[in-house]
């Protein structure tokens, strides 16, 4: 295994040395498809009792046991339907990027963990659901699986590859189920869940990319092996996304349990042009913000993060400097979240819009004390309400800015205004330009009322 | 319809157990022969390959960021604006563009030749800002870059 910088092992990107392996011929030659031979060898289970060895828990944001997940897909013989499997390839949670770099650097890592998860769960018919706008990693991934086909290496499995269209809903499993069959992609009632009832209603496992790809080194090592990296409850590695003011942005694959500060200061150059560093958003857009104090305490592992009030979601960093106005960040995370509402779901599709309105309003001038509590409020009444977390993430990462920069939200009204002056980094900040001319920050007519 | 487009919807059907699930791959299709937008044509194309109704794709198509229902130009030039992009100067790029290309955000020239439009997280957060050029993602662009941007472009 290639040592990252000492920094510990990497896992996923072994063999890369920093590049991409495209070619089956060196993949191969590097040891590839050695965990695809020996996982022939075991039985279902014995795959899934590895891998709940390994500690493996799902890389795309809920961090659940992947064995488990495996586990609960009936056995051929219980439900007698095809069994799919479902990897979602379609990363869209603002900040993150490490699926695409791995579909880019590894693809045949990946798709050898398709077809031992596919095997896992006794399934032959494999989906990958990977975002529209990855075009580019949509053909090396094709290129890759014609390699495997052309060798007859896929073993009487099928794997079709099948874009989205721009939708960051369709990360929901259920979402991404139903835009799979063709649908517009919204989410289910659960239960039933897709283990039971999944894809065209038959038994199906839906699996991060990251996820996939660590399946064939946990089989190369051993799970008992790859356990010992990281830390409890948090063993192996990931890749975590880092970007924002730092001056060195990028993928890094580290073991779980790395402080957070080494990754930002060391790892990542630090930030630049002499600035400070105000806050960082540890793990996706969705999750709530950790001050620069705050940083100097957490590890980057489920415990420690989840221990400060966060949560690790989808390893993505988001590092802010002094110049970010925090009721500038918040309008344009509330605008993504009003966005991308699939509609379906009443506080979701209003709420977030609220919020966003709540907080031009700050950002304008126009605010009062009160407006702080009014977000908390139509937060707390999107919150556990809808078929999915989208609306909640809204409400939790502004709830998580409001609390932690509240001075500066203060500061909004008693300035009547924003006190950045026009100097914040976020200054001008753009909502997505397909949203209608009357969408904009209009007055919100008295919510609580409506809500009541 | 082009014999062409129907065939190769025709080959995505087969790759699914329910011809539903071809509906999305086949507007792309059906979008990329249509110079980048569908016209109600192609959803009488579609419907008509795949057995459903034109207002059904329709309903699809909406849902769905990348689906045009109105017509662009030849270059589609997308800015992430998400937060890792505006932290590192998304929204300066943004305004070279208006100034180079002389449209609004949204807009497309009056030649045909560029539709400018902001958008959410392109997925290329360390590597801000990202600027997507037809689906190609163009990596760490500044505003300075812009205007060899759109020469490039232009001129081939």
């Amino acid at each position: 295994m290639a040592e990252n910088r000492a920094r510990g092992p990497e896992v996923i990107f072994a063999g890369t040395n920093g590049g991409a392996v495209t070619e089956l011929a060196d993949y191969e030659a590097a040891g590839g498809l050695t965990a695809l031979r020996r996982a022939l060898t075991m039985t279902p289970d014995e795959l899934i009792a590895e891998l709940n060895t390994s500690g493996l828990r799902g890389r795309g944001g809920a961090f659940f046991p992947t064995g488990r997940k495996w586990s609960f897909v009936p056995k051929l013989d219980q439900i007698a339907k095809p069994h799919y499997l479902v990897v979602n390839a379609d990363e869209s949670e603002p900040g993150t990027f490490k699926d695409r770099e791995i579909l880019l650097r590894v693809p045949f890592r990946f798709l050898e963990g398709c077809l031992i998860a596919a095997r896992g769960i006794e399934s032959t018919n494999v989906f990958v659901y990977i975002r529209g706008e990855y075009e580019r990693e949509f053909e090396v991934l094709v290129h890759a699986l014609e390699q495997l086909r052309e060798r007859d290496l896929l073993g009487g499995v099928t794997i079709v590859v099948h874009r989205g269209a721009g939708a960051y809903i369709c990360g929901e499993e259920t979402a991404l189920l139903e835009s799979l069959e063709g649908k517009r992609g919204q989410p289910r009632t659960k239960p039933p869940f897709p283990a039971i009832a999944g894809l065209y209603a038959a038994p199906t496992a839906v699996n991060n990319v990251e996820s996939i790809a660590t399946v064939p080194p946990i089989l190369e090592l051993g799970g008992a092996e790859y356990a010992k990296l990281g830390v409890e409850n948090s063993t192996g590695t990931r890749v975590f996304s880092l970007s924002g003011n730092v001056a060195r942005p990028g993928n890094h694959e580290l073991p779980h349990g790395f402080p957070l500060r080494e990754l930002i200061y060391d790892v990542g150059g630090g930030v630049p042009g002499g600035r400070k560093l105000k806050a960082v958003i540890p793990g996706g857009s969705s999750t709530p913000i950790l001050t620069a104090a705050e940083v100097e305490q957490v590890t980057l592992d489920f415990d420690s993060i989840t221990a400060a009030g966060s949560a690790i979601g989808s390893a993505a960093v988001i590092a802010i400097d002094d110049r970010a106005c925090m009721v500038q960040l918040a309008i344009r995370v509330s605008q993504f979240y009003e966005h991308e509402s699939c509609g379906k779901c009443t506080p979701c599709r209003v709420g977030t819009r609220w919020l966003t309105q709540i907080l031009q309003k700050l950002e304008d001038g126009r605010g009062a004390y009160t407006d702080l509590d009014l977000l908390l409020d139509v937060g707390e009444r999107i919150n556990g309400t809808c078929l999915c977390p989208l609306g909640d993430s809204d409400a939790i990462a502004v709830a998580s800015y409001v609390a932690k920069f509240r001075a500066e939200f203060l500061a909004h009204v008693e300035e009547g205004g924003c006190p950045f002056h026009g100097a914040s980094s976020l200054e001008g900040i753009l909502a997505p330009s397909d949203v209608p001319a009357a969408h904009g920050p209009a007055e919100i007519a008295r919510p609580l009322e409506v809500v009541a | 319809m082009s014999t062409g487009l129907y065939d190769e919807i025709q080959k995505l059907r087969a790759e699914y157990p329910d011809e539903r699930s071809a509906v999305m791959p086949a507007l792309q299709l059906a979008q990329a022969e249509h110079g980048g937008w569908l016209p109600e044509e192609a959803f009488r194309e579609v419907a008509d390959a795949l057995d459903t109704t034109p207002a059904y794709c329709h309903s699809i198509a909406s849902f769905y960021d990348m689906f045009r229902l109105e017509p662009v130009g030849a270059f589609q030039l997308e800015v992430c604006t998400n937060i890792s992009c505006a932290l590192r100067g998304a929204q300066g790029v943004v305004d070279a563009l208006v100034d180079e290309l002389g449209i609004s955000v949204g807009e497309t020239t009056e030649d045909g030749a560029f539709t400018l439009r902001t958008v959410e997280c392109l997925g290329g957060c360390g590597w801000a800002t990202v600027v997507a050029v037809n689906n190609r993602h163009r990596l760490n662009v500044s505003a300075a870059d812009v205007p060899t941007l759109v020469r490039e472009l232009r001129h081939g």
